[in-house]
């Protein structure tokens, strides 16, 4: 976080480049260069090859079909709602671990964290358990309200924000960490209360910390596959995002697939791109 | 427990009897108003036990060298670090159960801590908007005390565009603007270049004689302490060790800390007649005042003189042999530190530095007019 604290560099955090401190290409020993470069191709090259081997002759008709459109409509509203969900509930728990003390704090945030290392399909499976119409929740807002998840566009959003919470958690609670608790203090002598001194003092001062957070779990979200999937299934305009029309384009329409990925990349690129101009300025990227 | 008698302005004088934990409160009648405290912090093996009080009206001090809790007594009154004994009365009513945002109180922090986030108006218009004062009353308001500091002209300013001198002013204006019974300001030109400093601590001082409430400023800089405080009160390792006007501090300090910070060496011994035996030396003070008993002697490292022999002179004179530790030049003087028969501080100029050949390890006489010292009693 930058634009922190006036005149206080050193309590500012923020790790910067050393002036100097680059040295010429030229000069980086052969055994880090190799596989760097090797590193550099890895990751690049199928990007590549999605651009090469595009049908861009065919791209015009392909991306001309409802279906695309209806599935794009649906990955960005899902992400973003699930982006939403995460703010909502996400904040707050990250404030509660990085600033208040309680019995099993640490067991809480590695419990938080689980999502992050859960393969999406088993994380899904436990949203069926938890959340499905026979699950241990499930069942309770199917009596009572008569709501079911499972194979719902809302569904989707649940599992988007299942497995994108955890980024966003660990995003914000790392910047309430680096931000200066005192500032909390000024505003409780000024005779703000701490969820007054939270809303007007320490939000906006995390603000870019949220924002990267947020960007990172909305990609997570419009990327998520696994636990959609296994949750709300694959129903054209209901619950079929992007990925998953991808993924069943590709057994019977390959060059369909490809178009849609092309459409994806550009997206999450372009998304990306504007958010980190906006957002991320000041944190150092 | 420390008795902390006030002897800054008429009326403000008071004794402190710590002990039990929370008195009966004072309602109404003499001795409610102001602020009357215990502050008991415990913090590991640190302890932090100080009584404090203060008229309305009166500003005083807490001076200690880093560490001495100070701060931690500060933030004890501000509602920032709980009270684990004690008690806190502002003007009659007990604030130690509140939390901060419910005392009366303002604080000026160390490095200000402006919300960079807002600018200098709304920084000063947070405490209001947060009495629930209307945005527009509480900006209007916010505006008179910019104008106050002198800072009108940049109200619209974010604290990072303020000079240090600047954003002391919005620090304080912003802890006057909720009307606070009590002010308390944590080193407030310790942030400062050493010009601004001049001018804020005259600045500053300006403001604190118009302020009706109590005032309590935390420094280690004993002449920030001299010139913003009524009355001093000197903390050594959680305790009070001394307190009184900065007059009477300066002239008679009761710790070696205290002597170093006003310059004097200070030695305590037993006094008989016109002569003090140092404790735990074979050193003995000849003196002017005629005393009995235990006693501090003080004298101004500028009254030392040194001579490569031993002098003679008269009665009154008080020689001792000494060895140079080190020197130091401070401007145009030399300040020489003794060790020896009675170790202490003394100034001399570069020529007569240069004349004895005053270099780490000389041996020296060291010599002191009886009317140069002050010796008074140790209790």
């Amino acid at each position: 976080m930058s634009g922190g604290r006036p005149r206080d560099a050193t309590r500012s955090g923020r790790p910067g480049r050393v002036a100097g401190s680059l040295r010429p290409f030229g000069r980086a020993p052969l055994a880090l260069l190799l596989p760097a470069l090797g590193g550099l191709v890895f990751l690049l090259l199928p990007l590549v090859a999605l651009l090469v081997r595009a049908p861009w002759a065919e791209l015009p008709a392909q991306l001309g079909s409802p279906q695309v459109w209806e599935a794009l409509r649906l990955s960005l509203l899902s992400a973003t709602t699930a982006t939403a969900l995460c703010l909502v509930l996400g904040v707050p728990l990250a404030w509660l671990l990085a600033r208040t003390d309680f019995p099993g704090r640490r067991l809480v945030r590695a419990l938080v964290t689980v999502p992050l290392v859960l393969p999406p399909v088993v994380g899904g499976v436990a949203l069926l358990l938890a959340l499905g119409r026979d699950g241990l929740v499930g069942r309770l807002l199917d009596d009572w309200f008569g709501v079911t998840l499972p194979f719902t566009t809302a569904g989707v959003v649940v599992a988007e924000a299942f497995v994108a919470m955890p980024f966003l958690v660990i995003s914000v609670e790392g910047t309430l960490r680096a931000a200066d608790p005192r500032f909390e203090e000024a505003a409780a002598t000024l005779g703000a209360s701490r969820f007054t001194a939270f809303r007007r003092v320490t939000l906006p001062l995390i603000a870019p910390g949220v924002a990267a957070g947020a960007v990172l779990a909305w990609a997570r979200a419009l990327g998520e596959f696994g636990a959609t999937i296994t949750f709300a299934g694959s129903f054209p305009g209901r619950t079929q995002t992007m990925p998953l029309a991808v993924y069943l384009a590709l057994q019977s329409d390959p060059a369909a697939a490809v178009a849609l990925s092309l459409v994806l990349l550009a997206v999450s690129v372009a998304v990306l791109g504007a958010m980190r101009d906006r957002w991320t300025a000041g944190m150092g990227g | 427990m420390t008795d902390v008698s006030g002897a800054g302005r008429p009326g403000a004088d008071r004794t402190v009897t710590g002990g039990s934990g929370t008195g009966a409160t004072g309602t109404g009648g003499e001795g409610t108003g102001g602020l009357e405290a215990r502050l008991v912090v415990r913090r590991g093996d640190f302890l932090l036990d100080v009584a404090l009080s203060a008229a309305p009206g009166e500003v005083v001090a807490l001076l200690g060298p880093n560490g001495a809790g100070k701060t931690t007594a500060l933030r004890a009154l501000a509602g920032l670090a709980p009270l684990d004994e004690g008690h806190l009365r502002l003007d009659g009513a007990e604030l130690a159960p509140l939390p901060a945002e419910r005392r009366p109180v303002g604080v000026v922090f160390q490095d200000y801590l402006l919300f960079p986030h807002l600018s200098a108006l709304d920084n000063v218009a947070f405490g209001l908007r947060c009495r629930n004062m209307s945005r527009r009353a509480a900006r209007d308001e916010a505006a008179r005390w910019l104008e106050r500091v002198g800072l009108a002209a940049h109200a619209g300013a974010r604290p990072h565009r303020l000079s240090g001198g600047q954003a002391q002013r919005v620090a304080l204006a912003r802890a006057l603007a909720t009307r606070p019974r009590l002010l308390l300001l944590d080193e407030p030109l310790a942030a400062l270049d050493a010009r601004t400093r001049l001018e804020m601590r005259s600045a500053l001082r300006g403001h604190l004689d118009d302020f009706e409430a109590v005032a309590v400023l935390v420094t280690h800089d004993p002449l920030d302490a001299m010139v913003l405080a009524d009355r001093l009160v000197v903390v050594e390792d959680g305790r009070v060790v001394q307190t009184g006007t900065p007059d009477l501090i300066a002239r008679r300090p009761r710790t070696d800390y205290v002597a170093r910070l006003v310059g004097l060496n200070l030695y305590r011994g037993k006094a008989t007649g016109h002569l003090v035996r140092v404790d735990g030396r074979e050193a003995a003070v000849t003196v002017t005042e005629e005393l009995t008993g235990e006693v501090f002697v003080a004298f101004p490292p500028s009254a030392v003189t040194l001579h490569g022999e031993r002098p003679v002179g008269t009665g009154a004179r008080n020689v001792w042999r000494c060895r140079v530790a080190g020197i130091e030049s401070h401007g145009d003087r030399i300040r020489a530190d003794l060790t020896g028969e009675l170790p202490m501080a003394a100034d001399l100029t570069t020529v007569s530095a240069a004349q004895l050949r005053l270099t780490p390890g000389a041996e020296v006489w060291a010599a002191v007019e009886a009317g140069q010292t002050h010796a008074y009693p140790a209790r």
